[in-house]
């Protein structure tokens, strides 16, 4: 390869320089400093593209998440704590704040911004619930809002506790089991049938 | 060329999703540029002004009291306020204006904020809706440009981090 001639076409201003370098670097020492930093390049080009991509991925589209805790028995988590389901939580399906009843969603929780929590939407704005505990008999979601609960009442941490949740906390939307493979199914979004609205907000 | 042609439009989209990608997440973990509307901040941010906000206090739960915030409005997850924040969580604050004889103080639950903008006859803020979550910050505003960009920067950074006067009839006390 005719490293100094070509220098000195292209680039007048470094002509000098090419010629002297060209002239006196070993063929068999560049080709070893070349396959270096050709892969240094490699890895640096491979990571900048797949750890966005594969960030915003879990992020914005699905990721996979473990349920621990007693709060929605029997649908998720019967065993207790000898085997703890994992779930599919699907962002790209809450994108737009659309839920409908009977859903389970993961939420950040109001009382804790550090953990999440996962419960089934049981009203959503304007419905009119009875309430399970709280301080009010009953309560007319505000708008913007849903009330999630639990299916196991009682050892449920939900909104009978803290009321109703501003949908800017929803995190994700929880579609299928993962694990353990004898659990392997689609959840379904039905509501209790003990939890039937006082009032639904007219369609 | 009908290869030449698919060839250059995977490349185009290949590229657009490398790069949506990491604007999304400079977006939601470093900061970006926000333009806030409306007069409630009057006279620190000023209706259609340019800001910058950060993320990463909100990721290691660095919000302090007198931070400006942008967060998630609570009636309508689709939109964003921009407020000052008064008291974080087990703090006291009086509710009621100085006319009234009997003063009613609320405490902020845990795992809330109370925010307020700075012009008070015109903002929305927690006085009407009650404290919002912790969840619901989106980022802390640190710098605004504006007409006084290039000589009043400091006097800025100042402005914007003071924390709020208690002069003002709204006090606070610390819990802990």
């Amino acid at each position: 390869m005719d490293t100094g001639s070509a220098c000195g076409h292209d680039l007048p201003g470094l002509g000098g320089l090419c010629g002297q370098s060209g002239g006196s670097v070993n063929a068999g020492m560049a080709q070893s400093k070349g396959w270096v930093r050709r892969y240094f390049k490699a890895f640096c080009k491979g990571f900048f593209v797949a750890v966005p991509v594969a960030v915003t991925f879990l992020d914005r589209v699905a990721c996979v998440a473990r349920v621990e805790g007693a709060s929605m028995q029997p649908s998720l988590n019967p065993g207790g704590s000898q085997s703890s389901d994992v779930v599919l939580l699907n962002h790209w399906k809450v994108r737009n704040f659309e839920v409908q009843r009977g859903d389970i969603v993961s939420l950040v929780s109001p009382k804790n911004p550090e953990q999440k929590i996962i419960k089934r939407v049981i009203a959503l704005e304007g419905d009119i619930v009875k309430t399970m505990g709280h301080k009010n008999r009953y309560v007319k979601v505000p708008r913007g809002h849903i009330w999630v609960e639990g299916d196991h009442h009682g050892h449920s941490f939900d909104s009978n506790s803290f009321g109703p949740v501003s949908l800017g906390l929803l995190h994700a939307h929880a579609t299928h089991i993962l694990w353990p493979p004898e659990r392997w199914q689609k959840l379904e979004s039905v509501l209790p049938p003990e939890r039937l609205l006082v009032q639904r907000e007219a369609e | 060329m009908l290869r030449g042609v698919l060839g250059k439009t995977f490349r185009l989209v290949g590229y657009t999703i490398q790069y949506g990608c990491i604007a999304h997440c400079a977006f939601e973990y470093v900061g970006g540029v926000v333009m806030c509307s409306g007069p409630s901040m009057e006279p620190t941010i000023q209706n259609s002004d340019v800001v910058f906000a950060e993320n990463l206090s909100r990721h290691f739960y660095g919000i302090q009291r007198g931070d400006i915030v942008i967060a998630k409005s609570p009636s309508d997850p689709k939109s964003n306020i921009c407020k000052r924040v008064i008291g974080l969580e087990g703090d006291k604050i009086l509710t009621n204006s100085p006319s009234d004889f009997f003063k009613s103080h609320s405490y902020v639950p845990t795992g809330h904020v109370w925010l307020e903008g700075d012009n008070l006859q015109n903002s929305t803020d927690s006085r009407y809706y009650g404290p919002i979550p912790y969840g619901l910050i989106r980022g802390r505003i640190f710098f605004k440009g504006g007409p006084r960009l290039s000589l009043l920067f400091s006097l800025q950074i100042k402005e914007l981090t003071k924390k709020k006067n208690p002069a003002s009839f709204y006090q606070l006390y610390t819990f802990t």
